[in-house]
């Protein structure tokens, strides 16, 4: 395959070179005449100085005869326009774009670009997997029941900050059993038990309903002038 | 978007005509280019981001215009506008007159600042010619 890589920064760089050892026909294109002779040093004569944008160039490149075209830069503009031309003047087959903001790719698709890597959304799915992205921390799964013992910490602007437990409508199969309050003192709630911000509540739940257990306890009580503010105030 | 010389320029026109008018550019100091009069809003952001777009009201725009020093944030930008905020009127500048060419061919209302200053040029230079030192 003719793949043009236009970007030869850390990722075009390492892009290009995974490339040509697995045996493609591989051009570079870069602006910067210090990493392009960088590359043509360590990689061959496989790079072309100039703006991967600029249509004369990119001619010269050999556009018209690539299988794929994979732009890199660090800008999500210059990859857009890169793609957007190789596919309508071009007719290059695959075009592929590296986007920054991850808002970016529902963007693109409309704009027909249907492939585009996002280096911020990997690293987002990684963190969410690792961390919870809500302030639920399971502690422990019981075995074969399905139940989940779970820790919260009632945010200071939560719905159930100042209700009695039984006034808390809590999903099926889910219970408080612990309260621990912002000394460190531990109570067995009782029904008339009152919640307050900064407690921690030990709950026990089944594992499908651990949102719905999350969002009775943390909810924000107020609503701004369009509905319930989220969490992060907008 | 953009508060360039042409921006700043049009910004000021549509505000004196009465129009309501958003500028937007990622430096605040562009902001000088605008006359003191000037009656219209400021934003500082970059018009390639969906949220910044959002929060200047593009949604509700009856027209958005492109002319940043970049062409290919002008053409992101102006795409975006058209196609994600459905504005009804967009127009682009795009200095590039091959990029220029595909754009307006994809459907984009694009000006190529190049390929009308070139052609202005030559249309003075094919004009009767100005007897030298003339002027009695």
């Amino acid at each position: 395959m003719y793949i043009i890589v236009v970007g030869g920064g850390k990722v075009g760089y390492y892009l290009a070179k995974e490339l040509v050892e697995e045996g493609h026909e591989v051009l570079v294109m870069e602006k910067d005449p210090v990493k392009a002779e960088r590359i043509a040093e360590e990689l061959g004569d496989i790079s072309l100085r100039g703006d991967g944008c600029e249509a004369s160039i990119m001619e010269m490149a050999g556009f018209g005869r690539a299988d794929m075209v994979i732009a890199v830069t660090g800008d999500d503009e210059d990859n857009l326009v890169v793609c957007q031309v190789a596919k309508a003047k071009f007719n290059v087959p695959r075009a592929v774009a590296r986007i920054n903001n991850p808002k970016n790719e529902e963007i693109f698709k409309k704009l027909g670009i249907d492939t585009t890597v996002s280096a911020t959304a990997a690293i987002l799915a990684q963190i969410e997997q690792e961390l919870p992205t809500h302030p639920l921390i399971p502690l422990l799964t019981l075995k074969g029941g399905g139940l989940e013992i779970v820790e919260v910490k009632v945010p200071e602007n939560s719905a159930v900050v100042g209700k009695r437990i039984s006034d808390i409508l809590l999903p099926q199969q889910s219970l408080i059993a612990l309260i621990v309050d912002e000394d460190g003192v531990p109570r067995v709630p009782k029904s008339d038990t009152v919640v307050r911000a900064g407690d921690e509540l030990m709950a026990v739940t089944r594992t499908e309903n651990e949102d719905a257990l999350r969002s009775v306890l943390t909810a924000h009580a107020t609503f701004g002038p369009y509905g319930p503010i989220d969490s992060q105030g907008r | 978007m953009g508060c360039g010389r042409v921006g700043a320029d049009l910004a000021a026109t549509l505000d004196q005509e009465g129009h309501e008018v958003t500028v937007l550019d990622a430096n605040p100091d562009a902001f000088r280019r605008l006359r003191p009069e000037f009656g219209g809003q400021r934003h500082v952001g970059t018009g390639i981001d969906q949220d910044v777009l959002a929060r200047i009201g593009v949604g509700e725009a009856d027209a958005f215009v492109a002319v940043t020093q970049g062409d290919n944030r002008n053409v992101m930008a102006a795409q975006m506008a058209k196609h994600i905020f459905g504005v009804p009127r967009v127009v682009c500048r795009i200095y590039d007159p091959i990029r220029e060419e595909i754009y307006h061919g994809l459907g984009l209302e694009t000006i190529s600042p190049t390929k009308v200053g070139a052609r202005l040029i030559k249309e003075a230079l094919e004009r009767e010619p100005v007897t030298r030192g003339g002027g009695e």
